[in-house]
């Protein structure tokens, strides 16, 4: 029987534009067999956690480059907590300074990808996260 | 001749089939065969596709064959006259340096205003504002969706008063500033020239650019508030208040820069920005402008990657591509409308996280590379923005890269130092056809507004940008400290913006509205609707708004009441 394909959400939350990555990375995933959904631009915290719920998600991938990521990543957990999806994946890729990344992992951001990083460690760290769950 | 291929690429190119234009001199034809051969049967070469950053093939040698019937005369000519390959002026670095604009802006308008002023004490010689995400988007600092990103991306400005601050004691008759704002430019250009006339700067005699490009939002940098139509209006509508008031403004940067940042490749980056720029000549024309009248207003914006002579040879195409098409397609008499005037930045894309000192190298060059090309003002990076904006150390190292090509290496010596390099005019000609290609493409579809709305460029942009990051991944294209030369090493020390900028800001915009008159505000907010109902040139209710104090978002809102927003169809 094949196995069920792991699903991810690609969302880029907040007013910034700059989709370059969040794109990249959705192709890459859905390259590597898995099913991706990708929200669009300009989503509140509200919609990505609807999606996340309706879509039924394993993984939700942030893209944040605009310096928002303080406000946005625990707005996006609390709801998550609220709405019992306690153990969905969120991965936050894009611009975040060294010393944010700690708080971000201790709101529940399960990692955090700098550029640089190669679609397929994101896809590593996917199967390995999300095949252990 | 051995049929046996010893390196990753085909070992022996015999020079006259290699291309088939190419016709070898006969001492070409006995150098591969004396000494190329035997050279290559003794050590094959690196394995390398040997292509340039944007993946377009490169040669092993460039000779006169390469150019067969390129004609220096009217191909090359001379600096500051047609078909400009070699520069706009004829004494280029001369003369005058170029500007050396490095865009800033963080926090409030009083925040800036201190970097501002600390960027001129420091020799820098032009000013370039960069907006945080809601005074981009066209959102007061105090909107529920600007949450979080007050002052983050650039600085806050929402209202004539936050302007007033930004330029305290910056004299905007001496001082010519860039303005990085696009669906919200007729507003933002407002505040400014409304501070230019408190300040008693004359409008004729102030210059400086707004970005005001609204067309590469929908293609690649996303930052849109209404649909193309409207947005088209407004940009051609600072055109026509330009001619008339402002006949030293840029009134608009028609900018590759975000296309290329978005993952184009250098002529994809070419190709659609000068599409683009013919797009708002033909809608400047439509309105019943005369082109020898606003064109010479026009300004570009170009990207500088790592690839050194491909970008070199992007921007000699560009002005020659310029040149051809405002005269043949236009019919323009004014050299002043023939001669594309760019700004230049540094590739923020190309920037790493990792060895972040290396980017200093890697701006350097990418900057050398904007000089030999012939800019006009150019940014240059800090090697920290792969983290977070720049601190004022990086920002100063930035700046220092400029001074240094400007008044250590030599190369403003002369005009247009790589002229007559077979390989640079080969590859000039390479990217203009390719670029031609492309603008003839987008022609058949009926325009680039046409070409947008069936997601074209956008689909080009994200097939390109896939094609490189799978290179990258595959390490066919090494990054050193990324996918080469890894290494540990210390964090970086990174500017902080603290959450303090949105109250400020939010107090603000709460005194401002007890102290205007709340009358006069609605009373021009209520003119501003009905002309944009109408056909009328909106820069005139849109300054007198400004005036009142009516604040970016009410102004924004008024339009998008009578406009609608804009949604795309996401491409993935």
């Amino acid at each position: 029987m094949p196995e069920k394909k792991i699903r991810v959400l690609i969302a880029k939350p907040g007013l910034d534009g700059h989709d370059r990555g969040a794109k990249v990375i959705a192709r890459a995933l859905r390259d590597a067999g898995m099913e991706v959904i990708y929200t669009g631009l300009r989503q509140t915290p509200e919609m990505i956690a609807s999606a996340a719920v309706q879509e039924d998600v394993d993984v939700i991938g942030l893209s944040i480059l605009s310096g928002a990521h303080n406000t946005i990543c625990p707005q996006l957990m609390n709801l998550l907590r609220e709405k019992g999806m306690t153990d969905v994946t969120v991965l936050v890729g894009g611009i975040i300074p060294e010393a944010d990344i700690s708080g971000l992992k201790k709101s529940g951001i399960a990692e955090i990808f700098l550029p640089g990083t190669s679609t397929q460690d994101i896809v590593d760290f996917i199967h390995k996260r999300v095949s252990h769950a | 001749m051995s049929d046996k291929p010893k390196g990753s690429t085909e070992t022996l190119t015999p020079a006259e089939t290699s291309s088939p234009r190419r016709r070898p001199s006969a001492k070409e034809l006995a150098w591969e065969k004396d000494t190329l051969q035997p050279t290559l049967e003794k050590s094959s070469e690196r394995p390398s596709d040997f292509t340039t950053t944007s993946g377009h093939p490169i040669r092993r040698l460039y000779t006169d064959a390469d150019l067969p019937n390129w004609d220096p005369q009217s191909d090359l000519g001379l600096p500051g006259v047609p078909p400009y390959t070699r520069g706009i002026h004829p004494t280029m670095y001369r003369a005058r340096l170029w500007t050396m604009r490095q865009f800033a802006g963080f926090g409030t308008a009083e925040d800036t205003n201190a970097r501002f002023r600390y960027l001129l004490s420091q020799g820098q010689t032009g000013l370039s504002t960069a907006f945080d995400l809601p005074t981009l988007m066209g959102y007061d600092s105090n909107h529920p969706l600007s949450e979080g990103e007050v002052g983050k991306c650039g600085v806050a400005i929402s209202s004539l008063a936050d302007m007033e601050v930004l330029f305290d004691q910056i004299p905007l008759a001496n001082v010519t500033t860039s303005m990085t704002i696009n669906s919200p430019a007729a507003v933002i250009w407002a505040m400014y020239l409304a501070v230019a006339e408190k300040q008693g700067a004359d409008w004729k005699k102030i210059s400086g650019t707004l970005q005001n490009d609204i067309l590469k939002e929908y293609i690649a940098q996303k930052e849109y508030i209404y649909p193309p139509e409207p947005s088209m209006r407004l940009v051609i509508d600072t055109f026509e208040f330009g001619v008339k008031n402002t006949p030293k403004f840029n009134t608009i940067s028609i900018s590759g820069y975000h296309i290329r940042e978005a993952g184009s490749t250098a002529i994809q980056e070419l190709a659609f920005t000068l599409r683009d720029g013919l797009e708002y000549v033909e809608w400047g024309m439509r309105r019943g402008l005369d082109v020898d009248q606003f064109v010479p207003q026009l300004s570009f914006f170009f990207n500088a990657h790592n690839d050194f002579f491909e970008e070199i040879a992007k921007y000699r195409a560009a002005r020659r591509i310029w040149h051809k098409a405002i005269v043949e397609r236009y019919k323009s008499k004014n050299p002043r409308s023939w001669a594309l005037r760019f700004h230049t930045q540094t590739a923020g894309c190309s920037l790493t996280a990792q060895q972040p000192y290396n980017n200093v190298v890697r701006t350097a060059i990418q900057a050398l590379a904007a000089v030999m090309g012939g800019t006009q003002s150019l940014h240059t990076n800090s090697l920290d923005e792969a983290w977070a904006l720049p601190t004022e150390f990086a920002a100063t190292i930035a700046l220092r890269t400029q001074q240094i090509i400007a008044h250590e290496t030599g190369v403003t010596n002369t005009v247009d130092p790589l002229g007559g390099s077979y390989f640079v005019e080969t590859l000039t000609n390479e990217v203009e056809r390719g670029a031609w290609d492309y603008i003839e493409r987008i022609d058949a579809m009926g325009g680039m507004v046409a070409a947008i709305e069936r997601g074209y460029p956008q689909r080009e942009i994200a097939e390109a940008s896939y094609r490189y990051q799978m290179a990258v991944d595959k390490k066919e294209k090494i990054i050193v400290g990324v996918n080469g030369f890894v290494s540990e090493e210390k964090p970086l020390e990174t500017l902080q913006i603290d959450e303090t900028v949105a109250h400020r800001q939010a107090a603000r915009l709460s005194k401002l509205r007890a102290e205007r008159s709340q009358a006069e505000v609605d009373r021009r907010l209520t003119s501003l609707r009905n002309a944009a109902k109408g056909k009328e040139n909106l820069m005139p209710f849109i300054f007198d708004a400004v005036k009142s104090y009516a604040t970016l978002g009410e102004i924004c809102d008024a339009m998008r009441d009578v406009f609608g927003t804009y949604e795309e169809v996401a491409i993935t």
